[in-house]
């Protein structure tokens, strides 16, 4: 009871943490029950994944089906130099494990499918979104709605980003964006660039919402979105709310199962929000 | 001088430097009973100071920080709230 349910290292790793007054022990071992999907070992999973394993997330899981190339290290800090070539899940592992063996890593070396979304993300409380691309994107969405889990949703292209916590219920991607626009519109992946470090603030923010939802504490980014624009350094929020017209979580819902789209990339910017 | 206080848990932090000492204290005390006293025994000095404050920061009250020996101080903390 009491200290015995920590060992020694574990006072000690996370001290810092315990002595906040909103975590506590009882915070602490929320954490270390938790269990958190990040989607994408990629920007903003990195950096998501990394913090929310030092804090002692009890189990992470990595989804990413890719290999570690060099121009992912500008931004990717899961991975290293000498890791180029490898699967990413391993790369992500091995560095999650040297912040803290105290975490179980799971690795899906996968790609997210309609077929196998609902299985990979039901076991886990919270999902982290870093996907890259559309097609997950959407599809992570809809999962998540459709089982009822918290998303954790980030977006960067170039030196802007999105970020926004949505709660079955209080609305969705599909909210905003109802489908993806035709491909061929939004520049592919390897066209658009981005500020390494951008992705690196915005995953930093996704593991403290993240953290903020497993214990229950504070005001989660629900129901608004954060805009930032790294250029003008400018921070703004918006209202997010749910759209009864939605596909997904409207009130008379077409969307009732998970769709595969075509594979793109990019972020569109809907009218409402682009117009500051 | 010894006002008789009913101790509840006694923990022994000898050997245990800031912040340890705080973070032990405020285990033990997550869990035990509103209004049950715990006894600390510490032997790192500035400890006597940082954790009755900490503590009374949380809204747990300090009953006592005395030095025991030369080498000793008991601090006596009251839970107060959860
Ligand atoms: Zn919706």
């Amino acid at each position: 009871m009491g200290m015995s349910a920590f060992s020694d290292e574990q006072i000690q790793r996370y001290s810092r943490q315990i002595i906040l007054k909103e975590v506590g022990g009882k915070g602490q071992r929320k954490l270390l029950n938790a269990q958190v999907l990040v989607i994408g070992a990629g920007g903003l999973g990195s950096p998501a994944a990394v913090y929310l394993a030092a804090a002692g997330v009890g189990t992470v899981g990595i989804v990413d089906f890719d290999r570690v190339d060099m121009s992912n290290l500008h931004r990717q800090i899961l991975h290293h130099t000498e890791d180029v070539g490898r699967l990413k899940v391993e790369s992500a592992a091995e560095t999650l494990l040297r912040y803290n063996p105290d975490v179980t890593v799971v690795r899906h070396q996968e790609p997210l499918t309609s077929h196998n979304a609902m299985s990979i993300i039901s076991p886990y409380d919270v999902v982290v979104n870093g996907a890259d691309n559309f097609p997950t994107r959407y599809l992570v969405n809809d999962a998540c709605y459709l089982l009822g889990k918290p998303l954790v949703d980030g977006c960067i292209l170039m030196f802007d980003a999105q970020a926004t916590v949505f709660v079955p219920g209080k609305g969705c991607y599909r909210c905003l964006y109802p489908a993806p626009p035709p491909p061929g519109l939004v520049p592919s992946c390897a066209e658009a660039g981005v500020l390494g470090a951008l992705p690196g603030l915005i995953g930093c923010l996704q593991a403290i919402e993240t953290v903020k939802l497993i214990l229950g504490i504070g005001e989660p980014l629900v129901s608004r979105m954060l805009l930032y624009d790294a250029l003008a350094a400018d921070f703004r929020q918006v209202k997010l709310r749910r759209d009864p017209a939605c596909p997904l979580c409207g009130d008379s819902p077409t969307i009732r199962e998970l769709i595969d789209y075509e594979e793109f990339c990019g972020v569109p910017i809907p009218a409402a929000l682009a117009e500051h | 001088m010894s006002i008789d206080i009913q101790v509840d848990r006694e923990i022994n932090l000898k050997g245990e430097v800031c912040p340890y000492t705080f973070v032990k204290s405020k285990l033990a005390l997550e869990e035990m009973e509103v209004g049950q006293v715990l006894r600390v025994i510490v032997d790192h000095e500035p400890a006597v100071t940082n954790v009755p404050r900490s503590m009374e920061n949380e809204g747990q009250a300090v009953l006592r920080a005395a030095k025991l020996n030369d080498t000793d101080w008991e601090i006596v903390l009251r839970k107060e709230t959860e």
